[in-house]
């Protein structure tokens, strides 16, 4: 980390806490029509007292942000090894074309015929994702992965009540993300959890339980959040489609696939797809992301509108499906993200697509495969894109916990894998090496975790301590949920 | 283009040491009923010099230099040049969402400066680190009020922007909430109608300027929503807040709204962003993240993803969303932006949006082809009826270089024959006079 991050002795002060009253950067420009009396015109609507902004110089702004960027880490800092984020390369002929101002300066109310271009690659996207997904009706409005998520649980309800069948439960299994069991409430359903298999797979018993026609959907990430794919995949959707149900693919690790086996052809009525993980678009430090979902026919004309047809003339048009569930976002989706896989996926083609999945899943197995011995294996079986391992031993043996290895990790200059997660991992450390990462990078990354086991058995009590190198070190998390400091606010 | 920095030899390497003699074999744990047998159906790739080509092609069909009176929800500001600087720092862009606060301290910090000016820009006391867009946000306020109130039933003003509403209902089938409109005229709430309906909503949603431009009394519906124990939800247009009162000084509980017009490009709709800012007692109801001040264990000042008992990655179907991504690239070109024009630069810009906005309804009242929907205040935007075809005229400016306001008929007939204009302080004298001589000569 040393390389890439300097500690300093003090605190970057807040930007409220630079520049001078008089400092300006952006003025508004001269006024070249009469000026208005605010008071008059907005009445009582006018502002009562100035807002209490920064007032910096463009020096300082450059300077502060500069700094911040120097105590961030991002996939160009280092290894990412992120599980379930597939923090993969952000190719910059992607940035490139999203800020080309035929893209960036259009209006989402133009007449249609003045943006063809930008409805043409939301049209070519909307083919690409469909091919990919093996479902061929796709909505590009979500968001984001849980925005999708919602979208296609939305579809799905519609369905169900377009057929007079009003059902009550999701089946979810407890290797699933945070945000299905979320999403399911806010499409006011109730969750039911089915465990997994000795496999890691779903346990087909207890979700032939769980299966009624009270059941309107399964949510199943496949591969998994172990990193594994579930061989009974065939056996799962027929069962769910036997009651009446529908099975939805949640597709963050949909890298691990790319042109190997379609969601659609495994039975999968609905899926999201996480641009910003698969189709490489920056995840921002946070977002923005885009959740296209794809759906087969039969739930074509649920989803939001409008999606973009191509008319027989070859022009391009809005629509919104007949039985829509309406609109999830203002607009038409996050447009600049789309830009960005669109690119992406023009650049890779066909055959670039499948090896994404070919290098990411050898890339994934090459680790666990060094790693094996050092760390317990949570399942041992040839993985997908990621895999589990275990800090249990670390823990018993030397009362080590994952969350000190992966803080360790840092000092180490590499972004530590998710931690914690799947829950039904003890200590679980899900590493995701993607595809973009160079055989030399996967060893260094290998002699940093062998060497963190060492240290676990030689100086477990200097791990408690690390991370020792990174601008700050552990944070008290319970002092800021306990003294919350959410803004600055100037001094009375 | 491939961006695999793994070489064939490597590749054998590989394989070698995970006991696989092909690639497919790692695949073969995927059965051959269900794996794809034919290579996709996707064009071949490209080289970066014939997809830059192709792309630039691709973005030049869309009509360029045009001059916009576009609004409804995203508008053409000017955007700092010290904006795109920053949020093109790789640092900042592929960087993931800050979980590991020791080496995410640039993330972190910039989002505890942007909700610290969304705070002092809005009134209230916390902001969360953002939401997908300004109707999403709407709708989170709206889940929240009915959470924190125990209520079910939110009252929206007619008056908001027609895709906040349907991306409401479409939330509300759910049956988490009920909505019911309040009648509002011509872009500003009737305020007896609302005083009917308010007994034991939940909420009463508003946005001010409202979706054709109108600024609402905001105060005496905020009394209206207190008196009958509802919170006040206020939508408001940021890049006018350094003229208009901050909503919470007039009452809103909940504020709300569009982030795009500060600092972000209008990039067809998306991405821009939404803020969420609402009083401190309500917090813990919040959806979203939210950045905090705190120490490490060497007494240095640092940040922290806080209050995270809320979210959707501790405590599942009970979080008080599903969000997990959220808008923190859109959020710091926002916070970039605010620092740029701080105090002084914001109350400049929001004035003159307003003064040309005036100059310009004037102007095109005085044609005697366009008439006065409402006599409100209003903003940077207002609507007024044609006399004539509206997709006639603004076809015929669509050919001599404008984009001339938004066909408000594409929202209901309602609608018929108004127009929606939006003045950025981007649009100057000329080219105002210049459209309103070729209205005139219409």
């Amino acid at each position: 980390m040393s390389e890439h991050m300097k500690r300093e002795a003090v605190a970057r002060p807040l930007i409220f806490e630079i520049g001078s009253p008089e400092s300006r950067c952006v003025d508004a420009p001269a006024l070249d029509v009469p000026d208005v009396d605010l008071g008059v015109v907005l009445g009582s609507g006018a502002r009562s007292r100035a807002v209490r902004l920064p007032h910096v110089t463009e020096i300082e702004i450059a300077r502060h942000y500069q700094h911040l960027a120097s105590v961030n880490f991002g996939v160009d800092s280092g290894f990412y090894p992120l599980g379930s984020c597939t923090m993969k390369y952000n190719p910059r002929i992607d940035e490139w074309a999203s800020r080309l101002p035929g893209f960036a300066g259009i209006h989402p109310y133009q007449p249609v015929e003045t943006v063809q271009g930008a409805l043409g690659l939301m049209h070519g996207l909307q083919e690409a994702l469909g091919e990919i997904s093996g479902l061929p009706a796709v909505s590009l409005q979500p968001a984001a992965g849980a925005h999708g998520e919602l979208t296609a649980l939305m579809a799905i309800r519609e369905y169900h009540v377009a057929n007079g069948d009003a059902r009550k439960r999701v089946i979810i299994p407890d290797t699933a993300h945070g945000t299905n069991p979320a999403t399911v409430a806010m499409c006011g359903y109730s969750v039911t959890q089915v465990p997994s298999n000795d496999r890691g797979g779903v346990d087909l018993v207890a979700l032939q339980a769980a299966l009624d026609t009270d059941v309107a959907a399964l949510m199943l990430t496949n591969p998994n959040t172990l990193g594994l794919f579930d061989e009974n995949i065939a056996e799962i959707t027929g069962m769910v489609h036997a009651v009446g149900a529908l099975a939805y693919c949640d597709g963050a690790n949909l890298n691990a696939i790319l042109g190997k086996v379609r969601p659609g052809d495994m039975g999968f009525d609905a899926m999201h797809i996480n641009l910003h993980k698969t189709f490489a678009t920056p995840h921002g430090g946070g977002g923005p992301g885009a959740g296209p979902v794809c759906v087969n026919e039969m739930l074509a004309e649920f989803l939001p509108g409008p999606v973009v047809v191509k008319d027989a003339d070859g022009t391009f048009t809005l629509t919104t499906p007949a039985r829509s569930i309406g609109r999830v976002k203002a607009f038409l989706g996050n447009f600049g993200v789309l830009v960005r896989a669109y690119t992406y996926i023009r650049a890779l083609g066909a055959e670039g697509v499948t090896e994404v999945a070919e290098q990411a899943v050898l890339s994934a197995n090459y680790l666990k495969e060094r790693l094996r011995g050092a760390f317990d294996l949570a399942y041992d079986r040839t993985c997908m894109h990621e895999f589990v391992l275990s800090g249990e031993r670390q823990r018993k043996q030397h009362g080590v916990r994952t969350l000190d290895m992966a803080k360790r990790l840092l000092d180490h200059g590499v972004h530590p894998p998710t931690v914690y997660f799947p829950l039904l991992v003890h200590e679980a450390i899900m590493i995701e090496p993607t595809e973009t990462e160079s055989l030399e990078v996967l060893d260094e990354f290998v002699d940093a975790m062998l060497a963190i086991a060492r240290e676990v058995e030689e100086d477990p009590e200097m791990l408690h301590e690390a991370p020792y190198t990174t601008p700050v070190r552990r944070l008290d998390e319970a002092a800021a949920v306990k003294q919350p400091d959410l803004a600055w606010k100037p001094a009375e | 283009m491939r961006f695999i920095p793994v070489s064939c030899e490597q590749r054998e390497t590989m394989l070698h040491a995970v006991g696989a003699r092909t690639v497919d074999e790692l695949f073969e744990v995927i059965p051959a009923s269900v794996r794809l047998a034919r290579p996709l159906a996707l064009p071949p790739g490209m080289s970066e010099i014939d997809l830059a080509a192709e792309i630039e092609a691709l973005a030049a069909s869309n009509t360029g230099g045009l001059v916009s009176f576009l609004g409804g929800g995203c508008y053409d500001h000017y955007v700092p040049a010290i904006v795109d600087d920053v949020v093109s720092k790789p640092e900042f862009f592929t960087a993931y969402t800050p979980y590991q606060p020791e080496i995410s301290q640039g993330t972190l910090q910039a989002i505890y400066e942007y909700q610290s000016m969304i705070c002092a820009l809005t009134g209230m006391d916390v902001a969360n680190a953002s939401m997908y867009d300004g109707a999403t946000a709407f709708v989170e306020a709206a889940l929240m009020a009915a959470r924190v109130t125990k209520r079910h039933r939110v009252v929206v003003s007619a008056a908001v922007h027609p895709e906040w509403r349907a991306v409401l209902d479409t939330y509300a089938e759910s049956g988490m909430i009920e909505v019911v409109t309040c009648p509002a005229e011509w872009g500003t709430t009737d305020h007896a109608a609302l005083a009917a309906l308010a007994t034991d909503a939940a909420a009463i949603l508003v946005a001010s300027p409202s979706f054709l431009g109108c600024v609402e009394d905001v105060a005496a519906i905020g009394t209206l929503a207190h008196d009958a124990g509802a919170l006040l939800v206020v939508a408001a247009n940021p890049i006018l807040l350094g003229v208009m009162e901050a909503p919470g000084v007039l009452g809103a509980d909940i504020v709300v709204g569009e982030g795009q017009p500060l600092g972000n490009a209008m990039s067809f709709g998306g991405p821009g962003f939404g803020f969420f800012a609402c009083r401190e007692q309500f917090i813990r109801q919040m959806p979203g993240r939210i950045a905090g001040r705190t120490k490490d264990v060497d007494g240095r000042q640092g940040f922290v993803l806080t209050m995270q008992t809320r979210e959707q990655h501790i405590r599942r179907e009970k979080a008080t969303s599903n969000i997990c991504s959220n808008h923190a690239l859109n959020a710091l070109a926002a916070g970039v932006y605010l620092a740029s024009v701080g105090t002084v630069g914001l109350e400049g810009i929001g004035r003159a949006c307003i003064a040309k906005a005036h100059y310009l309804r004037d102007a095109l009242i005085a044609t005697g082809n366009f008439s006065a929907v409402s006599d409100a205040p209003f903003g940077n935007e207002f609507a007024l009826r044609y006399d004539g075809d509206v997709g006639a005229m603004q076809h015929a400016l669509l050919e001599r270089g404008f984009l001339a306001g938004v066909d408000l008929s594409r929202f209901g007939d309602e609608f018929a024959g108004m127009v929606l204009f939006a003045v950025t302080e981007k649009r100057t004298r000329a080219q105002m006079d210049r459209f309103i001589g070729e209205v005139v000569s219409l």
